[in-house]
Protein backbone atom coordinates (compact mmCIF):
# COMPACT_ATOMS: atom_id res chain seq x y z
CA UNK A 1 0.00 0.00 0.00
CA UNK A 2 2.68 1.97 0.98
CA UNK A 3 4.80 1.61 -2.19
CA UNK A 4 1.73 2.39 -4.09
CA UNK A 5 0.82 5.55 -2.63
CA UNK A 6 4.41 5.93 -3.24
CA UNK A 7 4.03 5.73 -6.91
CA UNK A 8 1.04 7.84 -7.36
CA UNK A 9 2.33 10.72 -5.72
CA UNK A 10 5.31 10.98 -7.39
CA UNK A 11 4.23 10.45 -10.95
CA UNK A 12 0.95 12.31 -10.36
CA UNK A 13 0.92 14.20 -7.59
CA UNK A 14 4.13 15.43 -7.14
CA UNK A 15 5.40 15.74 -10.32
CA UNK A 16 9.01 16.34 -10.88
CA UNK A 17 8.93 18.70 -14.07
CA UNK A 18 5.11 20.25 -13.71
CA UNK A 19 4.99 20.46 -9.62
CA UNK A 20 8.34 20.34 -8.25
CA UNK A 21 10.45 22.21 -11.52
CA UNK A 22 13.21 19.98 -11.97
CA UNK A 23 14.97 18.88 -15.42
CA UNK A 24 12.85 22.01 -17.01
CA UNK A 25 15.98 22.92 -19.46
CA UNK A 26 15.90 19.30 -21.25
CA UNK A 27 11.93 19.38 -20.66
CA UNK A 28 11.69 22.73 -22.95
CA UNK A 29 15.22 21.88 -24.91
CA UNK A 30 14.26 18.12 -26.55
CA UNK A 31 10.53 18.40 -26.82
CA UNK A 32 9.84 19.44 -30.14
CA UNK A 33 9.73 15.70 -31.50
CA UNK A 34 8.18 13.19 -29.60
CA UNK A 35 10.84 10.41 -30.46
CA UNK A 36 13.71 12.27 -28.88
CA UNK A 37 11.84 13.25 -25.97
CA UNK A 38 10.53 9.27 -25.29
CA UNK A 39 14.58 9.06 -25.96
CA UNK A 40 15.67 11.44 -23.35
CA UNK A 41 12.90 9.98 -21.03
CA UNK A 42 14.32 6.77 -21.40
CA UNK A 43 17.74 7.76 -20.54
CA UNK A 44 16.93 9.96 -17.26
CA UNK A 45 14.75 7.07 -16.40
CA UNK A 46 18.14 4.94 -16.19
CA UNK A 47 20.05 7.64 -14.92
CA UNK A 48 18.05 9.23 -11.67
CA UNK A 49 17.04 5.37 -10.49
CA UNK A 50 20.83 4.07 -10.72
CA UNK A 51 22.35 7.34 -9.48
CA UNK A 52 20.48 7.29 -6.48
CA UNK A 53 21.03 4.12 -5.56
CA UNK A 54 24.66 4.79 -5.82
CA UNK A 55 23.91 8.46 -3.69
CA UNK A 56 21.64 6.84 -1.31
CA UNK A 57 24.54 3.95 -0.32
CA UNK A 58 27.29 6.67 -0.36
CA UNK A 59 25.61 8.80 1.75
CA UNK A 60 24.15 6.68 4.39
CA UNK A 61 27.21 4.39 4.26
CA UNK A 62 30.30 6.50 3.78
CA UNK A 63 29.52 10.37 4.43
CA UNK A 64 27.48 10.37 6.90
CA UNK A 65 29.49 7.80 9.02
CA UNK A 66 32.48 9.83 8.50
CA UNK A 67 30.76 12.97 9.34
CA UNK A 68 31.25 14.45 5.89
CA UNK A 69 27.81 14.97 4.83
CA UNK A 70 28.73 18.78 4.22
CA UNK A 71 31.26 17.40 0.82
CA UNK A 72 27.38 15.69 0.10
CA UNK A 73 26.99 18.36 -2.96
CA UNK A 74 30.26 17.65 -4.65
CA UNK A 75 30.33 14.36 -3.91
CA UNK A 76 26.91 13.76 -5.67
CA UNK A 77 27.85 15.74 -8.72
CA UNK A 78 31.25 13.67 -9.50
CA UNK A 79 29.46 10.45 -8.96
CA UNK A 80 26.33 11.12 -11.10
CA UNK A 81 28.91 12.42 -13.68
CA UNK A 82 30.94 9.34 -13.25
CA UNK A 83 28.11 7.29 -13.50
CA UNK A 84 27.18 8.92 -16.77
CA UNK A 85 30.43 8.02 -18.25
CA UNK A 86 29.80 4.49 -17.43
CA UNK A 87 26.80 4.00 -18.67
CA UNK A 88 27.74 5.74 -21.93
CA UNK A 89 30.48 3.19 -22.11
CA UNK A 90 28.88 0.03 -21.07
CA UNK A 91 26.11 0.45 -23.27
CA UNK A 92 28.10 1.68 -26.29
CA UNK A 93 29.56 -2.16 -25.57
CA UNK A 94 26.50 -3.94 -24.09
CA UNK A 95 23.80 -2.93 -26.54
CA UNK A 96 24.70 -0.62 -29.24
CA UNK A 97 20.84 -0.55 -30.55
CA UNK A 98 20.28 1.40 -26.76
CA UNK A 99 23.31 2.97 -27.08
CA UNK A 100 22.41 4.58 -30.68
CA UNK A 101 18.47 5.32 -28.75
CA UNK A 102 19.94 7.26 -25.78
CA UNK A 103 22.85 7.56 -26.34
CA UNK A 104 23.12 11.20 -27.34
CA UNK A 105 20.83 12.34 -24.23
CA UNK A 106 23.34 10.60 -22.19
CA UNK A 107 26.16 13.52 -21.77
CA UNK A 108 23.42 15.99 -21.48
CA UNK A 109 21.94 14.28 -18.19
CA UNK A 110 24.91 15.35 -15.69
CA UNK A 111 23.83 19.09 -15.98
CA UNK A 112 20.08 17.79 -15.28
CA UNK A 113 19.03 18.91 -11.94
CA UNK A 114 16.75 16.36 -12.10
CA UNK A 115 19.34 13.77 -11.56
CA UNK A 116 20.71 15.49 -8.72
CA UNK A 117 17.40 17.09 -6.67
CA UNK A 118 15.79 13.24 -6.60
CA UNK A 119 19.57 12.26 -5.08
CA UNK A 120 19.68 15.15 -2.37
CA UNK A 121 15.74 15.17 -1.97
CA UNK A 122 15.83 11.50 -1.08
CA UNK A 123 18.86 11.09 1.32
CA UNK A 124 17.54 14.60 3.01
CA UNK A 125 13.71 15.37 3.36
CA UNK A 126 11.38 13.27 5.13
CA UNK A 127 8.41 11.72 3.65
CA UNK A 128 4.89 11.15 4.64
CA UNK A 129 2.90 8.79 2.93
CA UNK A 130 -0.34 7.66 4.79
CA UNK A 131 1.67 7.13 7.87
CA UNK A 132 4.10 9.13 10.43
CA UNK A 133 6.68 11.33 8.22
CA UNK A 134 10.23 9.57 8.23
CA UNK A 135 13.48 8.96 5.99
CA UNK A 136 13.18 6.62 3.11
CA UNK A 137 14.97 3.44 3.20
CA UNK A 138 16.61 1.75 0.55
CA UNK A 139 13.97 0.11 -1.33
CA UNK A 140 11.19 3.08 -0.76
CA UNK A 141 13.81 5.45 -2.33
CA UNK A 142 14.28 2.94 -5.34
CA UNK A 143 10.61 3.13 -5.65
CA UNK A 144 10.25 6.90 -5.17
CA UNK A 145 13.35 7.63 -8.14
CA UNK A 146 11.51 5.11 -10.69
CA UNK A 147 8.18 6.40 -10.10
CA UNK A 148 9.77 10.32 -10.28
CA UNK A 149 11.43 9.37 -13.36
CA UNK A 150 8.42 7.88 -14.77
CA UNK A 151 6.32 11.20 -13.58
CA UNK A 152 9.33 13.14 -15.66
CA UNK A 153 8.78 10.75 -18.83
CA UNK A 154 5.21 11.12 -18.58
CA UNK A 155 5.21 15.13 -18.16
CA UNK A 156 7.63 15.17 -21.45
CA UNK A 157 6.27 13.06 -23.36
CA UNK A 158 2.79 14.44 -23.26
CA UNK A 159 4.45 17.58 -23.82
CA UNK A 160 6.51 16.34 -26.87
CA UNK A 161 2.74 15.60 -28.66
CA UNK A 162 1.17 18.83 -27.59
CA UNK A 163 4.36 20.80 -29.06
CA UNK A 164 3.68 18.41 -32.35
CA UNK A 165 0.75 19.51 -32.81
CA UNK A 166 1.46 23.57 -31.90
CA UNK A 167 3.78 23.43 -34.52
CA UNK A 168 1.38 22.84 -37.44
CA UNK A 169 -0.37 25.90 -36.39
CA UNK A 170 0.10 29.41 -36.78
CA UNK A 171 0.92 31.46 -33.87
CA UNK A 172 1.74 35.37 -33.04
CA UNK A 173 5.32 35.84 -34.32
CA UNK A 174 6.22 36.75 -30.74
CA UNK A 175 5.01 33.53 -29.08
CA UNK A 176 6.85 31.44 -30.96
CA UNK A 177 8.57 28.97 -30.28
CA UNK A 178 9.59 29.30 -26.10
CA UNK A 179 6.73 31.05 -25.09
CA UNK A 180 4.15 29.45 -26.43
CA UNK A 181 5.44 26.09 -24.94
CA UNK A 182 5.37 27.64 -21.60
CA UNK A 183 2.12 28.88 -21.92
CA UNK A 184 1.50 24.98 -23.14
CA UNK A 185 2.87 24.05 -19.76
CA UNK A 186 1.35 26.18 -17.55
CA UNK A 187 -2.02 24.39 -18.99
CA UNK A 188 -0.66 21.44 -18.54
CA UNK A 189 0.49 22.36 -14.74
CA UNK A 190 -3.03 23.34 -14.18
CA UNK A 191 -4.34 19.95 -15.31
CA UNK A 192 -1.88 17.81 -12.79
CA UNK A 193 -2.84 19.93 -9.68
CA UNK A 194 -6.32 18.77 -10.10
CA UNK A 195 -4.24 15.49 -8.67
CA UNK A 196 -3.02 17.03 -5.53
CA UNK A 197 -4.66 15.97 -2.06
CA UNK A 198 -5.55 12.41 -3.24
CA UNK A 199 -2.30 11.35 -1.41
CA UNK B 1 30.15 43.60 -20.75
CA UNK B 2 28.04 44.73 -17.39
CA UNK B 3 24.84 45.64 -19.29
CA UNK B 4 25.48 42.64 -22.17
CA UNK B 5 24.22 40.34 -19.29
CA UNK B 6 21.07 42.63 -18.15
CA UNK B 7 19.40 42.94 -21.51
CA UNK B 8 20.74 42.24 -24.61
CA UNK B 9 22.43 38.19 -23.47
CA UNK B 10 19.99 38.34 -20.47
CA UNK B 11 20.31 34.24 -19.22
CA UNK B 12 16.76 34.02 -18.72
CA UNK B 13 14.71 35.72 -21.18
CA UNK B 14 17.16 35.38 -24.12
CA UNK B 15 19.72 32.83 -23.75
CA UNK B 16 16.95 30.80 -21.69
CA UNK B 17 19.50 29.29 -19.42
CA UNK B 18 18.83 28.39 -15.49
CA UNK B 19 15.38 27.56 -15.93
CA UNK B 20 14.50 25.27 -12.78
CA UNK B 21 15.14 28.30 -10.30
CA UNK B 22 14.24 30.53 -12.55
CA UNK B 23 10.56 29.17 -12.40
CA UNK B 24 10.80 27.12 -8.65
CA UNK B 25 12.02 29.87 -6.78
CA UNK B 26 10.07 32.79 -7.93
CA UNK B 27 7.02 32.72 -5.64
CA UNK B 28 7.67 35.96 -4.44
CA UNK B 29 9.83 39.40 -5.45
CA UNK B 30 12.11 38.44 -2.80
CA UNK B 31 12.64 34.55 -3.33
CA UNK B 32 13.80 35.53 -6.60
CA UNK B 33 16.10 38.60 -5.33
CA UNK B 34 17.83 35.85 -2.88
CA UNK B 35 18.10 33.18 -5.54
CA UNK B 36 19.18 35.48 -8.04
CA UNK B 37 22.10 37.10 -5.31
CA UNK B 38 23.04 33.46 -4.40
CA UNK B 39 23.75 32.07 -7.52
CA UNK B 40 25.69 35.43 -8.90
CA UNK B 41 28.31 34.85 -5.54
CA UNK B 42 28.89 30.95 -6.88
CA UNK B 43 28.81 32.91 -10.31
CA UNK B 44 31.78 35.46 -9.40
CA UNK B 45 33.74 33.22 -7.77
CA UNK B 46 33.64 30.48 -9.92
CA UNK B 47 34.50 32.97 -12.40
CA UNK B 48 37.62 34.73 -11.53
CA UNK B 49 38.75 30.69 -9.91
CA UNK B 50 38.24 28.90 -13.63
CA UNK B 51 39.88 32.17 -15.56
CA UNK B 52 42.76 31.60 -13.47
CA UNK B 53 43.21 27.99 -13.15
CA UNK B 54 42.04 27.50 -17.24
CA UNK B 55 45.50 27.77 -18.46
CA UNK B 56 46.64 24.95 -16.78
CA UNK B 57 44.34 22.58 -17.10
CA UNK B 58 44.56 19.94 -19.53
CA UNK B 59 41.87 20.29 -22.42
CA UNK B 60 40.48 16.55 -21.93
CA UNK B 61 39.80 17.36 -17.82
CA UNK B 62 38.14 20.72 -18.44
CA UNK B 63 34.72 20.28 -17.47
CA UNK B 64 35.36 17.26 -14.67
CA UNK B 65 37.93 20.45 -13.29
CA UNK B 66 35.10 23.01 -13.20
CA UNK B 67 32.30 20.64 -12.11
CA UNK B 68 34.20 20.42 -8.83
CA UNK B 69 35.26 24.20 -8.29
CA UNK B 70 31.66 25.42 -8.61
CA UNK B 71 30.56 22.65 -6.36
CA UNK B 72 33.00 23.62 -3.93
CA UNK B 73 31.99 27.33 -3.93
CA UNK B 74 28.19 26.19 -3.88
CA UNK B 75 28.99 23.81 -1.02
CA UNK B 76 30.45 27.38 1.00
CA UNK B 77 27.59 29.07 0.29
CA UNK B 78 25.46 26.47 1.35
CA UNK B 79 27.49 26.50 4.62
CA UNK B 80 27.51 30.41 5.03
CA UNK B 81 23.76 30.06 4.58
CA UNK B 82 23.12 27.66 6.79
CA UNK B 83 25.24 29.51 9.57
CA UNK B 84 24.06 33.44 9.17
CA UNK B 85 20.82 33.34 6.91
CA UNK B 86 19.15 30.39 8.12
CA UNK B 87 15.62 31.23 7.27
CA UNK B 88 16.47 32.38 3.71
CA UNK B 89 18.12 29.05 3.31
CA UNK B 90 15.11 27.12 4.75
CA UNK B 91 12.88 28.69 2.00
CA UNK B 92 15.11 28.51 -0.78
CA UNK B 93 16.07 24.31 -0.16
CA UNK B 94 16.49 22.14 -2.50
CA UNK B 95 17.54 25.16 -5.06
CA UNK B 96 21.07 26.27 -3.52
CA UNK B 97 22.73 23.06 -3.75
CA UNK B 98 21.15 22.96 -7.30
CA UNK B 99 23.29 25.90 -8.41
CA UNK B 100 25.82 23.42 -8.98
CA UNK B 101 23.68 21.87 -12.45
CA UNK B 102 22.37 25.39 -13.65
CA UNK B 103 23.48 25.57 -17.06
CA UNK B 104 24.37 29.21 -16.20
CA UNK B 105 27.52 28.70 -14.54
CA UNK B 106 28.97 25.67 -16.12
CA UNK B 107 28.20 27.69 -19.41
CA UNK B 108 30.07 30.94 -18.46
CA UNK B 109 33.09 29.05 -17.18
CA UNK B 110 33.25 26.91 -20.55
CA UNK B 111 32.80 30.00 -22.69
CA UNK B 112 33.80 32.77 -21.22
CA UNK B 113 35.73 32.17 -18.27
CA UNK B 114 38.19 29.94 -19.69
CA UNK B 115 38.85 32.11 -22.52
CA UNK B 116 39.13 35.78 -20.44
CA UNK B 117 41.27 37.00 -17.87
CA UNK B 118 40.03 37.01 -14.24
CA UNK B 119 39.48 41.15 -14.31
CA UNK B 120 37.13 40.61 -17.02
CA UNK B 121 35.52 36.83 -16.20
CA UNK B 122 34.72 38.29 -12.76
CA UNK B 123 32.91 41.47 -14.53
CA UNK B 124 30.98 38.93 -16.59
CA UNK B 125 30.19 37.07 -13.54
CA UNK B 126 28.56 40.33 -12.18
CA UNK B 127 26.89 41.14 -15.66
CA UNK B 128 25.21 37.73 -15.92
CA UNK B 129 24.90 37.52 -12.55
CA UNK B 130 22.71 40.52 -12.37
CA UNK B 131 20.89 40.04 -15.34
CA UNK B 132 19.79 36.32 -13.92
CA UNK B 133 18.99 38.61 -10.48
CA UNK B 134 16.64 40.83 -12.57
CA UNK B 135 14.82 38.87 -14.36
CA UNK B 136 14.19 36.33 -11.66
CA UNK B 137 13.16 39.71 -9.85
CA UNK B 138 10.64 40.87 -11.81
CA UNK B 139 9.14 37.22 -12.21
CA UNK B 140 8.90 37.17 -8.48
CA UNK B 141 6.96 40.65 -8.56
CA UNK B 142 4.48 39.98 -11.27
CA UNK B 143 3.52 36.49 -9.84
CA UNK B 144 3.35 38.02 -5.68
CA UNK B 145 1.39 41.34 -7.43
CA UNK B 146 -0.79 38.66 -9.20
CA UNK B 147 -0.66 35.59 -6.53
CA UNK B 148 -0.96 37.72 -3.10
CA UNK B 149 -1.94 41.14 -3.66
CA UNK B 150 1.72 41.95 -2.53
CA UNK B 151 5.15 43.56 -3.71
CA UNK B 152 8.32 42.75 -1.56
CA UNK B 153 6.27 41.54 1.01
CA UNK B 154 4.36 44.77 1.48
CA UNK B 155 0.50 44.23 0.58
CA UNK B 156 -1.80 46.99 -1.44
CA UNK B 157 -4.25 44.92 -2.29
CA UNK B 158 -6.87 43.38 0.20
CA UNK B 159 -7.92 40.08 -0.36
CA UNK B 160 -6.49 36.86 -1.67
CA UNK B 161 -4.99 37.22 -4.55
CA UNK B 162 -5.29 34.87 -7.70
CA UNK B 163 -3.66 32.01 -6.04
CA UNK B 164 -2.65 30.39 -9.03
CA UNK B 165 -0.03 32.68 -10.27
CA UNK B 166 2.05 31.53 -6.42
CA UNK B 167 1.64 27.91 -7.42
CA UNK B 168 2.91 25.92 -10.14
CA UNK B 169 0.87 27.45 -12.76
CA UNK B 170 1.63 30.52 -12.51
CA UNK B 171 5.41 30.37 -13.39
CA UNK B 172 4.82 28.99 -16.53
CA UNK B 173 2.66 31.55 -17.50
CA UNK B 174 4.16 34.46 -15.69
CA UNK B 175 7.27 33.60 -17.53
CA UNK B 176 6.16 32.39 -20.89
CA UNK B 177 4.07 36.15 -21.65
CA UNK B 178 6.98 38.38 -19.74
CA UNK B 179 9.24 36.35 -22.67
CA UNK B 180 6.58 37.57 -25.41
CA UNK B 181 6.49 41.21 -23.99
CA UNK B 182 10.49 41.09 -24.16
CA UNK B 183 10.53 39.48 -27.41
CA UNK B 184 8.15 42.29 -29.07
CA UNK B 185 9.71 45.24 -27.71
CA UNK B 186 13.53 44.83 -26.44
CA UNK B 187 14.70 41.74 -28.95
CA UNK B 188 13.20 43.98 -31.85
CA UNK B 189 15.43 46.81 -31.80
CA UNK C 1 45.39 27.92 -24.40
CA UNK C 2 44.82 24.93 -22.23
CA UNK C 3 47.67 22.33 -21.61
CA UNK C 4 48.21 19.70 -23.74
CA UNK C 5 46.47 16.56 -21.77
CA UNK C 6 48.49 13.49 -20.80
CA UNK C 7 47.81 10.77 -19.01
CA UNK C 8 49.43 11.57 -16.06
CA UNK C 9 48.73 15.49 -16.07
CA UNK C 10 45.22 14.90 -16.10
CA UNK C 11 45.47 13.17 -13.16
CA UNK C 12 47.84 15.11 -11.11
CA UNK C 13 45.48 17.96 -12.29
CA UNK C 14 42.25 16.35 -10.92
CA UNK C 15 43.95 14.90 -7.85
CA UNK C 16 45.28 18.65 -7.32
CA UNK C 17 42.24 20.26 -7.89
CA UNK C 18 40.28 17.82 -5.53
CA UNK C 19 42.62 18.20 -2.73
CA UNK C 20 42.78 21.66 -2.61
CA UNK C 21 38.76 21.77 -2.75
CA UNK C 22 38.03 19.50 -0.17
CA UNK C 23 40.37 21.19 2.19
CA UNK C 24 38.78 24.82 1.42
CA UNK C 25 35.77 22.90 2.02
CA UNK C 26 37.19 21.22 5.23
CA UNK C 27 38.30 24.81 6.58
CA UNK C 28 35.40 26.70 5.85
CA UNK C 29 33.15 23.94 7.29
CA UNK C 30 34.86 23.68 10.70
CA UNK C 31 34.86 27.79 10.66
CA UNK C 32 31.00 27.43 10.44
CA UNK C 33 30.22 24.60 12.44
CA UNK C 34 29.51 26.62 15.56
CA UNK C 35 27.69 29.41 13.60
CA UNK C 36 25.31 26.79 12.06
CA UNK C 37 24.66 25.24 15.58
CA UNK C 38 24.04 27.91 17.05
CA UNK C 39 21.53 29.54 14.74
CA UNK C 40 19.82 25.97 14.30
CA UNK C 41 19.70 25.79 18.15
CA UNK C 42 18.55 29.64 18.04
CA UNK C 43 15.85 29.18 15.51
CA UNK C 44 14.20 26.26 18.04
CA UNK C 45 14.72 28.49 21.36
CA UNK C 46 13.00 31.06 19.48
CA UNK C 47 10.07 28.82 18.30
CA UNK C 48 9.67 27.67 21.82
CA UNK C 49 9.49 30.70 23.25
CA UNK C 50 6.63 31.72 21.33
CA UNK C 51 4.19 29.00 22.45
CA UNK C 52 5.10 29.02 25.95
CA UNK C 53 4.79 31.50 28.79
CA UNK C 54 8.21 33.24 30.17
CA UNK C 55 10.39 32.68 33.07
CA UNK C 56 10.84 29.18 33.19
CA UNK C 57 14.08 27.34 33.12
CA UNK C 58 13.96 24.52 29.78
CA UNK C 59 14.79 21.51 29.70
CA UNK C 60 16.69 19.50 26.82
CA UNK C 61 14.83 17.82 24.26
CA UNK C 62 13.15 14.43 25.74
CA UNK C 63 11.91 12.00 23.52
CA UNK C 64 8.94 10.25 24.58
CA UNK C 65 9.03 6.64 23.54
CA UNK C 66 5.08 5.60 23.31
CA UNK C 67 4.60 8.82 20.92
CA UNK C 68 8.02 8.96 18.99
CA UNK C 69 7.36 12.52 19.94
CA UNK C 70 10.20 14.91 21.50
CA UNK C 71 9.56 17.62 24.06
CA UNK C 72 10.72 20.08 26.43
CA UNK C 73 9.88 21.31 29.95
CA UNK C 74 10.01 24.82 31.31
CA UNK C 75 10.46 24.13 34.93
CA UNK C 76 10.09 27.27 37.32
CA UNK C 77 10.68 26.69 41.09
CA UNK C 78 10.61 23.31 40.72
CA UNK C 79 7.48 23.12 39.10
CA UNK C 80 6.62 22.85 35.21
CA UNK C 81 5.19 25.19 34.37
CA UNK C 82 4.88 24.81 30.72
CA UNK C 83 5.24 21.56 27.89
CA UNK C 84 6.35 22.63 24.21
CA UNK C 85 5.76 19.54 22.47
CA UNK C 86 7.18 19.02 18.80
CA UNK C 87 4.38 17.33 16.66
CA UNK C 88 4.59 16.33 13.37
CA UNK C 89 1.54 14.96 11.43
CA UNK C 90 0.73 14.40 7.95
CA UNK C 91 -0.92 17.30 5.91
CA UNK C 92 -2.07 17.80 2.14
CA UNK C 93 1.05 18.19 0.38
CA UNK C 94 3.56 16.53 2.78
CA UNK C 95 4.53 16.59 6.98
CA UNK C 96 3.47 19.30 8.88
CA UNK C 97 5.82 19.77 11.66
CA UNK C 98 4.70 22.13 14.53
CA UNK C 99 5.20 23.39 18.52
CA UNK C 100 2.88 23.17 20.38
CA UNK C 101 2.95 25.13 23.94
CA UNK C 102 0.52 23.43 26.36
CA UNK C 103 0.08 24.00 30.05
CA UNK C 104 0.26 21.24 32.60
CA UNK C 105 -2.94 21.11 32.92
CA UNK C 106 -3.94 20.23 29.24
CA UNK C 107 -4.64 23.95 28.15
CA UNK C 108 -3.15 24.86 24.66
CA UNK C 109 -1.00 28.01 25.19
CA UNK C 110 0.15 28.55 21.74
CA UNK C 111 1.11 27.15 18.44
CA UNK C 112 3.75 27.42 15.32
CA UNK C 113 4.65 25.87 12.55
CA UNK C 114 7.96 24.69 12.26
CA UNK C 115 7.98 23.51 8.72
CA UNK C 116 5.54 22.52 6.14
CA UNK C 117 4.81 21.80 2.47
CA UNK C 118 1.14 23.17 1.89
CA UNK C 119 -0.64 24.80 -0.90
CA UNK C 120 1.23 27.93 -1.03
CA UNK C 121 -1.87 30.86 -0.87
CA UNK C 122 -4.45 28.17 1.25
CA UNK C 123 -2.95 25.82 2.90
CA UNK C 124 0.30 27.81 3.57
CA UNK C 125 -2.20 30.20 5.55
CA UNK C 126 -1.57 27.89 8.40
CA UNK C 127 1.50 29.57 9.22
CA UNK C 128 0.93 33.06 8.80
CA UNK C 129 -3.15 33.66 9.07
CA UNK C 130 -3.86 34.97 13.00
CA UNK C 131 -7.51 34.55 12.62
CA UNK C 132 -6.57 30.70 12.20
CA UNK C 133 -4.06 30.13 14.12
CA UNK C 134 -5.40 32.51 17.53
CA UNK C 135 -8.23 30.15 17.76
CA UNK C 136 -5.72 27.54 19.57
CA UNK C 137 -4.48 29.69 22.33
CA UNK C 138 -5.67 28.89 25.47
CA UNK C 139 -8.22 26.09 23.95
CA UNK C 140 -9.07 24.44 27.83
CA UNK C 141 -8.33 20.85 28.05
CA UNK C 142 -11.89 19.64 27.83
CA UNK C 143 -12.67 21.54 24.73
CA UNK C 144 -12.16 18.84 21.79
CA UNK C 145 -9.36 20.58 19.49
CA UNK C 146 -11.06 19.99 15.84
CA UNK C 147 -12.48 21.30 13.04
CA UNK C 148 -16.40 22.22 13.29
CA UNK C 149 -16.90 19.52 10.03
CA UNK C 150 -15.78 17.04 12.68
CA UNK C 151 -17.59 18.49 15.80
CA UNK C 152 -15.11 20.97 16.90
CA UNK C 153 -14.79 24.60 17.34
CA UNK C 154 -12.12 25.68 15.13
CA UNK C 155 -12.99 27.56 11.67
CA UNK C 156 -11.31 25.76 8.74
CA UNK C 157 -8.78 28.00 6.53
CA UNK C 158 -10.80 28.72 3.87
CA UNK C 159 -10.89 25.91 0.59
CA UNK C 160 -7.83 24.09 3.49
CA UNK C 161 -10.12 21.84 5.53
CA UNK C 162 -7.25 18.85 5.23
CA UNK C 163 -4.74 21.02 6.60
CA UNK C 164 -6.67 22.61 9.13
CA UNK C 165 -7.86 19.28 10.42
CA UNK C 166 -3.73 18.07 10.50
CA UNK C 167 -3.34 21.21 12.41
CA UNK C 168 -6.03 20.29 14.65
CA UNK C 169 -4.71 16.63 14.99
CA UNK C 170 -1.64 17.98 15.89
CA UNK C 171 -2.18 20.26 18.30
CA UNK C 172 -4.44 17.65 19.55
CA UNK C 173 -1.56 14.78 19.79
CA UNK C 174 0.64 17.15 21.32
CA UNK C 175 -2.17 17.82 24.30
CA UNK C 176 -2.99 14.23 24.65
CA UNK C 177 0.92 13.67 25.07
CA UNK C 178 1.21 16.14 28.01
CA UNK C 179 -2.45 15.20 29.72
CA UNK C 180 -0.25 11.69 29.40
CA UNK C 181 3.02 13.25 30.95
CA UNK C 182 0.90 14.71 33.90
CA UNK C 183 -0.82 11.58 34.55
CA UNK C 184 2.28 9.83 35.06
CA UNK C 185 3.63 12.15 37.09
CA UNK C 186 0.41 12.74 39.23
CA UNK C 187 0.74 8.57 39.23
CA UNK C 188 4.42 8.39 40.38
CA UNK C 189 4.19 10.75 42.84
CA UNK C 190 0.87 9.08 44.20
CA UNK C 191 2.31 5.89 44.83
CA UNK C 192 5.41 8.19 47.33
CA UNK C 193 3.09 9.75 49.29
CA UNK C 194 -0.47 10.88 48.11
CA UNK C 195 -1.37 13.23 50.29
CA UNK C 196 1.01 16.31 49.55
CA UNK C 197 0.33 15.51 45.43
CA UNK C 198 -3.49 16.35 45.96
CA UNK C 199 -2.08 19.42 47.81
CA UNK C 200 0.22 20.61 44.76
CA UNK C 201 -2.75 19.84 42.25
CA UNK C 202 -5.14 22.16 44.05
CA UNK C 203 -2.43 24.45 44.49
CA UNK C 204 -2.15 24.70 40.36
CA UNK C 205 -5.85 25.02 40.05
CA UNK C 206 -5.83 28.19 42.21
CA UNK C 207 -3.02 29.54 40.08
CA UNK C 208 -4.57 28.75 37.05
CA UNK C 209 -8.03 30.49 37.83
Amino acid sequence: MEYLLIIVSAIFVNNIVLAQFLGICPFLGVSNKLSTATGMSGAVCFVITLATVVTYLLNNYVLVPLGLGFLQTIAFILVIAALVQMVEIVLKKISPSLYQALGIFLPLITTNCAVLGVAITVVSKEFSFGGAAHMLNLAEAVVYALATSIGYGLAMILFAGLREHLSGNSIPKPFKGLPIALITASIMAMAFLGFSGIV
Amino acid sequence: MLTDGLVKNNPVFVLVLGMCPTLATTSSAINGLEMGVATMFVLILSNIVISLLAPAVPDKVHIPVYIVVIATFVTVLQLLMQAFVPSVYETLGLFIPLIVVNCIVLGRAEAFAGKHNALESALDGVGIGLGFTLALTVIGLVREVLGSGSAFGFKFIPGDGILAFVMAPGAFLVLGYLMVLFNKFVKKQ
Amino acid sequence: MAAKSTLSNMVICLTGVCLVCAAILGAVYSVTKVPIEQASQKAMLTSIGMVIPEGGELSEAISDEATGMSYYKSVAEGKTIAYAVNSTVTGFGGPLVLMVGVLPDGTVYATKVLSQSETPGLGAQCATSESFISQFRGLGPDKKIAVRKDGGDIDAITASTITSRAYALAVSNAVTLVKTLEGQVLNEADSWSGASTKAEQTENKEEQK
